[in-house]
């Protein structure tokens, strides 16, 4: 093995802090909003995960890369986040798998920028401290002045729409076609996890675009209705909203994940607004205020429902707390068959404790079905 | 659920003396968990024999019964306390097992006690393989397939089914003892007759041996409610063929994915879960098949706390026992907060942005004609552990805080070059592996090899390699030649100063000013539990070489106590009891306390002991940026044995303040000669002696001095090397063999004094005025070990004249030593004659038996009068005398079938416990004092 320091790479901040660190993944530029993953595994789910859009990782965990990058583990067909800010990306990786390829060539093969060896301790806290703001990395150039004038271009998330970046164009079905259940899912961003527990429990699946409209999927003639995760602020999703109502009107059954589940709360009525740091890793306490259970949760969130809101709406009940800040993480919607969670309950990455939640929707598409005598028809 | 209110007087069962594998941390658990039950106000009780124990403090639990872990004694307890519940987890399967004997027998049921934080059921589970194989068969977890053997007939048939390699286990035999790996076919015949014959029931269980699969570990916590959380993963360095115990660790796990990794966690919790319902700790052992499919398959679990869940409370900085403690009387995770944080909730599972290495201490110089090699049986006595932002950094760091005579992993020149021996050692892995391996990459043997040989992770491997790579960069600069970047770079690796001195080819004192020069300066993390995800209040630090500083020091006035490192014999538990000792005295004076220390078993590094933790080697390199960060008023190195002592050389020679004795006084005990001369100057008793560089000069000397002579290696402690010899032949073989080991060394030869009797005391002194806390007469005549003396306080048959003379040389030695602070001093009488062997000026192995015998808090009034707040005088002594009480030396000889059991100058014991007995007509002591010459050696 060869000594190598590797070239120097540089990310600044919005607020003026710059590191000093090295080049990973591929030689450029990237900016992005910066947010941070306490995740100590699966950073390839991660860097896949299309809510992830358009941000900068810091990845909080001091090694990333150690054992490699394999099919098995993409969350969607390429790496959606911006650049990563890392502390060791490895050089060198151990898998016995043989289709295992390095993280360094994937960066470059998709041509992503990294920045490593910077103290990412200390940006994980400043950020935690100034909240959300944008950075850029840069390979190629390090002059700051430059830099600090090409940050000044980036918008802010706020008041983004970003899931028509990341979700299907065209619709597709997935499973078997005879399977008894059929699911319609409004694709925001959708994690391709998501998608593995519907056809794992017997559904066949069909995934709209982003715009879909509630007539398209009614065509599909499903027996509940799948609202995905995805990126951006779910305040500005007005025609998305405006749809959801529509499938909540449906009398079938609805299951809501991060951003549909926002969506989803909009729709009822509630409001949504932008955290100061979000909540980004695999160890998220939740409470199920239903059972009194807890879970480990795995969260990727900047925004989130607004709990005071819930207060003034009798038709919706409150299902599942955060344990760390009270905020809230799940709610179903009184008299239907309709719920949704702020958390990823197909993790990957993070536990699976709450995988539970996708046989609650399954249960709930059998209880619709056998109401509306469908099921004694079959 | 909240609190369980029935519960208002609890009994915790300690885990008695130290042996291998047994060892401090449950004097960390059982503290923890004491201090945790009694802040909900439930009085606690708690049994333990082994004197050298915080938990057996007056500062830790309500009633302490310093007695023998027997049912007799818990009879005993029960009959006067109003016991509610006993919690048996605290203390190991020690405690475990007195809980089963006792459930068996019906006497908690007889008394109304409940059982909290384990379910029996669970236990037997636990501790019986068929039936853990066939509960893990039921719930779909794989387990390694294994049959259990009658006959020799039987035992060739499973052999054939399972294949090779294979592990033959005798049943009902202790620790371990005749199990063995059989790695081909020709060996089985004789391995399986010999383990059929060493089970006294004439069974083995023969399971397959999954030799190179990779091992995991995960620690579990579980509440009444069923909610489940891991507190950490930790992978194993060396893979599976070598006991968890002996294994290098590495927290958190490294080479898993997300996938693997939740399946293992799945896996954990379902197996948790299909034991037994309790609420409490965890352990799970996992092996991982080192190929594309990753099998998982369950190796065992451990329904209790243990030495991996300290480690992983360490490592984590989640309070483990603290937590399963308050879990064990009802409270639910969720009702509890995050004990670091204190702003979020206790269910969760910690994050690190930092890598943890723990490596194992062995002491197999201790035991001359051990099997060296590692395997089924644990074999280390103490473990390091060394945190970094990097697992580089945190290896050099583990390595650093070994005490090996090493400046870390390599970069000393001390690397073994012989490719042969690089090879075989590889092959049968001992102490140096890791070094070993270093070694081999070092001289080109190439990865594959070493991988072939070892199984280790290949990850891990690279990682070394980059270490080399950068090493052989540096070595092209000079100290003046040499750019930032790489200088940084290293000392990001966690190389130490002397290393790249090393590298560079000069002094160490260069490397220090040139990065301080270039800006490269020690910074001080938190660990937090959560990745500075939110902001944390506990104290407690690590270094690194990065750009934020955690670490504010405050202008308050501030006291370090240097802890003592590893345990290993000679140097255990009872060094970190005087360190925490130390720490509280400062406290309650107002000072700031703060406390270095790099060992995970111990109370000292408990984030709460200290007002500041900083989990660093006991290194030079790294106490010395801590001073100069604090910048305190002075250090104690009184406290932590000889890792503390033999830094306080350096401490004066750097201007900074060693608390209490001088470094003068504590020099000059250490010089035989000086100490002769002052001894003679005092007109005070001292064997013959004489001080010799070569077995030439020993051979004129030995003439003088007359046989038996006594022969040892000048500054070591625990009796290393020393040995009685008889004639000029063996004098000059002993000293040759040390020159070998130790070459340059000084070496002394004492006249022995042979058929005297040993006595010891400690004392306290101002400077001025002395107190000796105890005088303890040994049972064995002289030639043994102290530590691995029968002592008994007070003396049992020493004459007044005799005492007289013991008191009058303890005040005057103290005093002309000018002593601050403890002293011990050690007697061989004969013919009513007091001779001196040796003076310490530190606190010894016996203060704390002597504080728990007599009741009263020494090491505390020692730590004062070190601080110069009080005088002897100022103290108000009230020993409780009544009987007289025996410190037990305790062994751990089993495992080490090989070894020579007979005792000598050289200190093997691991352990002690202390029992007390009204008079000398009691039994136990009439029948240790008629095997007294029984161990003795020549």
């Amino acid at each position: 093995m060869k000594h190598s320091s590797g070239q120097p790479a540089i990310l600044l901040l919005e607020d003026g802090t710059f590191y000093e660190g090295r080049a990973a993944g591929a030689i450029g530029t990237v900016t992005g909003e910066i947010c941070f993953n306490t995740g100590m595994t699966g950073y390839q789910e991660i860097f896949t995960d299309p809510s992830y859009y358009g941000q900068i990782i810091v990845t909080a965990t001091s090694h990333i890369g150690n054992y490699g990058v394999h099919e098995d583990e993409e969350e969607s067909d390429s790496m959606k986040i911006a650049g990563l800010v890392c502390k060791k990306f490895s050089s060198t990786f151990s898998r016995y798998d043989e289709s295992t390829t390095s993280l360094q060539s994937y960066f470059e093969d998709q041509n992503k920028v990294a920045i490593s060896d910077v103290d990412t301790r200390a940006i994980v806290t400043r950020i935690r401290d100034k909240g959300a703001m944008n950075a850029i990395i840069s390979s190629e150039e390090l002059d700051l002045e430059k830099l600090k004038a090409k940050l000044a271009e980036v918008p802010s998330m706020n008041g983004l729409e970003l899931s028509s970046k990341v979700a299907t164009k065209e619709a597709y079905e997935l499973g078997d076609s005879d399977a008894k259940l059929r699911v319609a899912l409004l694709d925001l961003g959708v994690k391709k996890n998501i998608l593995r527990c519907l056809a794992d429990r017997g559904c066949f699946l069909k995934v709209f675009p982003v715009d879909a409209t509630y007539e398209e999927m009614k065509a599909f003639n499903p027996d509940g209705y799948m609202l995905t995760n995805g990126p951006g602020d779910p305040a500005v999703m007005t025609s998305q909203i405006e749809t959801v109502k529509e499938l909540t009107e449906s009398g079938k059954a609805v299951f809501g994940i991060c951003l549909g589940h926002q969506v989803l709360a909009l729709a009822s009525g509630l409001k949504t607004f932008k955290m100061h740091n979000g909540h980004r890793g695999v160890n998220h306490p939740v409470k199920n205020l239903i059972t009194g259970k807890c879970e480990v949760t795995s969260q990727n969130h900047g925004f989130v429902v607004d709990i005071e809101s819930l207060k003034d709406n009798e038709n919706i009940e409150m299902t599942h707390q955060h344990l760390n800040d009270g905020t809230l993480a799940g709610i179903r919607l009184k008299d239907k068959n309709i719920f949704s969670v702020q958390f990823h309950p197909e993790s990957s990455a993070g536990p699976n404790d709450s995988r539970y939640l996708f046989d609650e929707f399954i249960d709930n598409m059998m209880k619709v079905k056998k109401s509306s005598g469908e099921l004694a028809e079959a | 659920m909240p609190k369980d209110n029935s519960i208002k007087s609890l009994l915790i069962i300690g885990s008695g003396p130290i042996v291998i594998g047994q060892a401090c941390e449950f004097d960390y658990a059982g503290s923890q968990a004491s201090r945790s039950i009694r802040e909900e106000g439930i009085e606690v009780t708690l049994i333990n024999s082994n004197p050298a124990t915080i938990m057996t403090d007056k500062v830790v639990a309500d009633n302490i019964y310093l007695k023998p872990l027997t049912v007799e004694s818990i009879e005993e307890i029960i009959a006067v306390h109003n016991i509610d519940a006993v919690l048996p987890t605290m203390g190991g399967q020690t405690a475990l097992n007195l809980c089963i004997e006792c459930e068996k027998i019906g006497i908690w049921e007889d008394a109304g006690i409940k059982i909290v934080g384990v379910d029996i059921d669970a236990i037997e589970i636990t501790e019986n393989r068929e039936a853990f194989r066939g509960l893990m068969d039921e719930i779909g977890v794989g387990s390694a397939p294994s049959a259990t053997a009658k006959s020799f007939l039987e035992g060739k048939e499973i052999a054939q089914k399972l294949g090779f390699p294979l592990v033959i286990r005798p049943s009902y035999t202790l620790g371990g003892t005749g199990a063995a790996f059989v790695h081909k076919k020709e060996d089985f015949d004789e391995l399986l007759t010999r383990g059929l014959h060493a089970s006294p029931i004439y069974e083995v269980l023969i399971d397959k041996a999954l030799l190179g699969w990779k091992e995991y570990e995960l620690e579990l916590l579980r509440d009444q409610n069923d909610n489940v959380i891991i507190i950490c993963s930790i992978e194993n360095f060396d893979p599976m063929g070598i006991h968890t115990g002996d294994s290098i660790t590495v927290a958190p796990a490294m080479t898993m994915s997300d996938k693997t990794y939740q399946r293992m966690r799945d896996m954990a919790i379902k197996m948790m879960r299909a034991i037994g319902t309790f609420a409490g700790g965890c352990n799970v052992q996992f092996a991982v098949s080192p190929d594309a499919n990753e099998d998982i398959i369950a190796i065992e679990i451990n329904p209790r706390v243990s030495r991996s869940s300290a480690l992983a409370s360490k490592a984590t900085g989640y309070p483990i026992a603290k937590i399963a403690a308050k879990l064990a009387i009802g409270y639910n995770l969720d009702e509890l907060q995050n004990q670091i944080t204190k702003s979020t909730s206790a269910f969760f599972e910690p994050t690190l942005d930092y890598v943890i290495v723990k490596i194992p201490r062995w002491n197999f110089d201790k035991f001359q004609g051990s099997d060296r090699t590692l395997g089924l049986q644990m074999k280390s006595v103490g473990e390091v552990m060394g945190i970094g932002r990097c697992f580089q950094e945190a290896l050099q760091k583990a390595c650093q805080s070994l005490e090996i005579g090493r400046n870390g992993l390599g970069a000393d020149g001390k690397e073994l070059r012989n490719q042969d021996e690089l090879l075989d050692s590889l092959v049968n892995a001992s102490w140096n592996r890791l070094f070993h391996v270093y070694d081999a990459l070092k001289l080109g043997i190439p990865h594959e090899t070493v991988f072939n040989i070892t199984r280790i992770d290949p990850w891990f491997l690279s990682q070394i390699e980059e270490m080399l790579a950068m090493e052989l960069e540096v070595s092209k600069f000079t100290i003046d030649t040499i750019g930032r970047d790489l200088m940084n770079e290293a000392k990001q690796k966690g190389y130490a100063d002397r290393q790249v001195a090393h590298l560079l080819g000069c002094m160490e004192s260069k490397v220090y000013d040139k990065r301080n020069e270039m800006g490269i300066k020690r910074v001080y993390k938190l660990v937090d539990t959560c990745a500075a995800e939110f902001p944390a209040v506990t104290p407690y630090f690590y270094s690194t070489f990065e750009e934020e500083n955690e670490s504010i020091s405050s202008d308050k006035k501030k006291i370090i106590v240097l802890g003592s490192g590893p345990n290993r014999i000679g140097q255990g538990i009872e060094f970190d009891y005087c360190c925490v000792h130390g720490v509280i005295a400062a406290k309650e004076l107002g000072y700031e306390t703060i406390m270095i220390n790099c060992n995970p078993e111990t109370v000292s590094t408990d984030f709460d002991t200290a007002d500041k933790l900083y989990f660093e080697p006991v290194f030079w390199e790294h106490i010395y940026d801590i001073i100069l960060h604090e910048n305190p008023i002075g250090v104690i190195v009184q406290l932590g044995g000889q890792t503390a002592l033999k830094l306080a050389g350096k401490l004066e020679k750097y201007g900074i303040k060693v608390i209490g004795t001088d470094f003068a006084a504590l020099d000059l005990a250490e010089d035989r000669g000086s100490f002769s001369s002052l001894l003679k100057n005092m007109e005070i008793p001292y064997p013959e002696f004489g001080v010799v560089e070569n077995a030439q000069e020993a051979l004129v000397i030995c003439k003088d001095l007359g046989f038996p002579i006594l022969v040892r290696p000048s500054y070591v402690l625990g009796g290393q090397k020393m040995k009685i010899v008889i004639n000029e032949k063996d004098l000059e073989h002993h000293v040759i063999d040390i020159l070998k080991d130790m070459p340059g060394n000084k070496i002394l030869l004492d006249h022995f004094l042979s058929g005297a009797i040993e006595a010891e005391a400690d004392a306290i002194c101002d400077g001025k005025d002395v107190y000796i806390l105890g005088i303890m007469q040994h049972l064995e005549p002289a030639g043994i070990h102290s530590g691995d003396s029968f002592a008994v306080l007070p003396p049992y048959n020493l004459g007044d004249l005799v005492i007289e003379q013991i008191e009058d040389y303890t005040r005057r030695i103290a005093v002309e030593l000018k002593t601050v602070g403890l002293i011990n001093i050690q007697f061989a009488i004969k013919d009513d004659k007091v001779y001196i062997i040796e003076a310490n000026p530190r606190a010894s192995r016996t203060v704390p038996f002597i504080s728990k015998a007599y009741q009263e808090p020494y090491v505390k009034y020692a730590t004062q009068v070190m601080i110069g707040d009080k005088k002897v005088a100022d103290f108000d002594f009230k020993p409780v005398r009544k009987g007289y009480a025996i410190k037990i030396p305790v062994f751990s000889f089993d495992k080490f079938p090989n070894v020579n059991k007979e005792l000598g100058p050289e200190m093997k014991s691991t352990g002690e416990a202390i029992q007390f007995i009204d008079d000398l007509k009691d039994p136990f002591f009439r029948k240790i004092y008629n095997e007294r010459n029984l161990y003795l050696s020549q």
